[in-house]
């Protein structure tokens, strides 16, 4: 049997052995051919936001600033499914104002007449979540070029980077760079998308969606600078994405320090079972081979013989 | 069960009595895991992994259990039921998902090192084989589990993970495809085969705790295994189960439960792959389609054949990533070296940590796109693997001169190796040292 397995084992290393010639045989004969990705793509921009590290609280007043920069310029394109009018709690509107946000959002809710039952349209509710800009997907491609634009629920999850990259990408977008096209002169960006190195093939077809500092005024007064939209439109994102973060870094830091003490006590009660009561006993001792050879050399010295 | 010295079980209160007359339930568990289990008393912590093992199952069903009362499992809604229902509106529903989550990598993450433990002391060796092969029936339907698990929340990397596992069935000739398809209940993943995945998911954890009373079953005849790979010969090499280890087992399933809660709480989605947070969509094909992390040494042995030779290049993966694990039954006869433990083994030794090194390069070569390099460096760490078991093991085993072994275990756990080497008259240089500090 050891026989039969041991050529079954050959067998697959010897199967393996010839993947890897013809594996580096095709690569010396004809080598992949450089994309224009893998030169000039770029890792995201380092984002740091307060919600960050294992201590990260929400900046409300930013949370804020990024949903209007979602509410005035993401939602004409981008759904929030996941999310409802009343999370937005968590952003510190009161009721009534949730309330108005909700009835004055720019797309309804579709509804049904409760007098005739005709399919018909009504105000949205704090309990709704937020009614996607079109229809459906085949309305949404219509209206962009044959491109759907992803829900943003959970964009900062959904995507390598989180944070950091939706803020590279919303700030990435630039005209193609002259080194690239001598390289690569098929690398062309298509009419329709946008040459932007923080995306993985460098088109993207959303357009530059900020693009003037100032093309939102918020309400806070804070000075809105492209890089400013940007960032706070990624740490709005991140609370949707991760709207109980608070509370997972509350819990995390509570069940922590619980559990450091109790480790804590019960190595103390394993301890004293095992090495200071008088049944105390020891777990590994000599037995070692390593430990033989000390104890043996610890003999020879004071002369025992064994 | 094991050894005559051990303790009875003695009910002391009326109401245990009167209970241990009609259904010994207590006798049972003092037998098990209690005063009643005589264990060799020089167990490292090497050995707190089987039940480090048992609290992530318990925490996956609890978790689990929960978790089912609010998935919806369809294809229109699963992805929501997860994404929107459990991790915003249902109370601590984000901490149940994300401990399950993260459980499931736990529980992986213990069960390696039991795993690895076993190799490296021996621990398939006769009398304890069926242990062993009951241990790999139990990975084998955990891995089936997490699988499934995965496909649930319906998010990209669940359907086309479904749409790669289910289709290594297609790569035996004839009965293949039908069978994938009649696996599947369709052409692709989709409600039949949401449905069904879902039910197994919640079956299997069952099928394992069973299984894993096996496993405890066939340890507690010839008793547990120790470093030294000596047998224990009388009383003085065991201590009871309890309090001893379970005080030791308390404190280090405390120190494992804190990684597990740090993960879970501040790095939640460090171990999963960003793209199944985006919902299923059968039109668009993921960049790369890469398992969860415990898959990847052997998604990198399925994708080191990359060349139809007499068989296709598929086949030969498939065959060669299930026999990949099956030769691991097939361990206590491979390996044929009388002595257990490999720290009486210096060839062993030295293979069985080439071994751990070859299956992490192995998974780092899974877990990422298949470039060139890491191609070569797959198909040589997927040849090595198979080398190690099938030809390396029983040639070592059979040309190896082991180290002499200990007598037995408590001649030196008990101090009395050095009295007992010294002559008559001689003082030991311990009692040397003593004396001299105390003047």
């Amino acid at each position: 049997m050891r026989f039969i397995l041991g050529f079954i084992g050959a067998v697959f290393a010897g199967v393996l052995l010839i993947s890897l010639i013809s594996g580096v045989a095709t690569y010396v004969s004809s080598p992949p051919a450089p994309l224009a990705a893998d030169e000039f793509h770029k890792p995201p921009k380092p984002l740091h936001l307060s919600s960050d590290g294992p201590f990260g609280k929400f900046d409300k007043r930013q949370l804020q600033r990024g949903f209007q920069v979602y509410t005035e310029v993401c939602s004409a394109c981008h759904s929030l499914k996941l999310v409802s009018f009343r999370d937005l709690k968590g952003l510190g509107y009161d009721d009534a104002e949730i309330k108005k946000i909700a009835s004055d959002w720019k797309t309804q809710v579709p509804s049904i007449n409760p007098d005739t039952g005709e399919e018909t349209t009504r105000k949205a509710l704090p309990s709704d979540s937020f009614p996607p800009p079109f229809a459906n997907e085949v309305a949404a491609r219509a209206a962009n070029n044959n491109a759907l634009p992803p829900d943003l629920s959970l964009m900062t999850k959904a995507r390598e980077g989180g944070a950091a990259y939706v803020y590279s990408i919303l700030t990435g977008f630039q005209p193609q760079p002259a080194d690239l096209l001598k390289k690569f002169p098929d690398a062309k960006t298509p009419p329709n998308l946008h040459y932007n190195p923080y995306f993985a093939n460098l088109n993207i077809a959303m357009p530059p969606p900020l693009t003037t500092n100032g093309q939102v005024t918020y309400a806070d007064g804070t000075p809105s600078t492209v890089d400013q939209m940007a960032r706070d439109a990624a740490a709005f994102l991140v609370w949707t994405a991760e709207p109980n973060l608070e509370d997972r870094h509350a819990y995390g830091a509570a069940v922590v320090v619980f559990l450091l003490i109790g480790t804590i006590l019960g190595f103390l009660a394993y301890h004293q079972l095992w090495h200071e009561t008088k049944r105390s006993v020891r777990e590994t001792g000599p037995l070692e081979p390593q430990n033989q050879a000390k104890s043996r050399r610890a003999k020879t010295k004071a002369g025992i013989a064994g | 069960m094991s050894f005559s010295w051990a303790k009875a079980y003695e009910p002391k209160h009326p109401l245990m009595r009167w209970l241990d007359d009609r259904l010994p339930l207590p006798r049972l568990a003092y037998g098990a895991v209690g005063g009643g289990y005589p264990v060799p008393r020089n167990l490292n912590y090497w050995w707190n992994f089987g039940v480090a093992a048992g609290l992530f199952l318990t925490i996956q069903i609890i978790t689990g259990i929960v978790l089912a009362m609010h998935y919806t499992a369809s294809a229109d809604g699963a992805f929501n039921s997860v994404n929107q229902l459990i991790m915003r509106d249902v109370n601590a529903g984000w901490l149940l998902r994300y401990a399950h989550m993260n459980g499931a990598s736990f529980f992986f993450i213990v069960v390696y090192i039991h795993i690895f433990r076993g190799l490296y002391y021996g621990s398939y060796k006769a009398p304890r084989e069926l242990v062993w092969m009951l241990g790999l029936v139990i990975y084998l339907l955990m891995m089936a589990t997490a699988f499934m698990g995965y496909v649930l929340p319906w998010g990209q990397m669940s359907y086309w993970g479904a749409q790669v596992i289910t289709g290594f069935f297609s790569a035996f000739p004839l009965v293949g495809e039908p069978l994938r398809i009649w696996l599947l209940g369709g052409y692709a993943p989709d409600q039949a085969a949401l449905t069904r995945f879902f039910s197994l998911h919640y079956l299997l954890p069952f099928v394992i705790a069973a299984v894993v009373v096996l496993h405890i079953w066939a340890l507690h005849i010839p008793g547990s295994g120790n470093p030294t790979g000596v047998d224990v010969k009388d009383e003085r090499d065991t201590l009871p189960f309890h309090p001893f280890f379970t005080a030791k087992d308390g404190w280090f399933s405390a120190a494992i439960l804190l990684a597990f809660a740090i993960v879970t709480y501040f790095a939640p989605n460090y171990l999963g792959h960003a793209d199944n947070y985006i919902p299923a969509n059968p039109l668009a094909t993921p960049a790369e389609i890469v398992p969860e992390w415990y898959f990847w040494p052997f998604y990198a042995i399925l994708r080191s054949f990359t060349v139809d030779f007499i068989l296709p290049a598929k086949l030969w993966g498939v065959l060669a990533m299930f026999s990949s694990i099956l030769l691991l039954f097939f361990l206590p006869w491979i390996d044929r070296s009388p002595v257990r433990s490999g720290s009486y083994r210096p060839v062993f030794k030295r293979f069985f940590w080439l071994l751990v090194i070859d299956v992490v390069v192995l998974g780092w070569a899974g877990g990422g796109a298949p470039t060139p390099l890491r191609n070569v460096i797959s198909q040589l760490a997927a040849a090595y693997y198979f080398l190690h078991f099938l030809v390396i093991l029983p040639l070592v085993s059979a040309f190896e001169t082991p180290l002499p072994l200990p007598r037995s275990i408590s001649e030196s756990v008990l101090h009395g190796e050095e009295a007992e080497a010294a002559p008559a008259g001689a003082k030991p240089r311990r009692t040397k040292t003593a004396t001299a500090a105390a003047e």
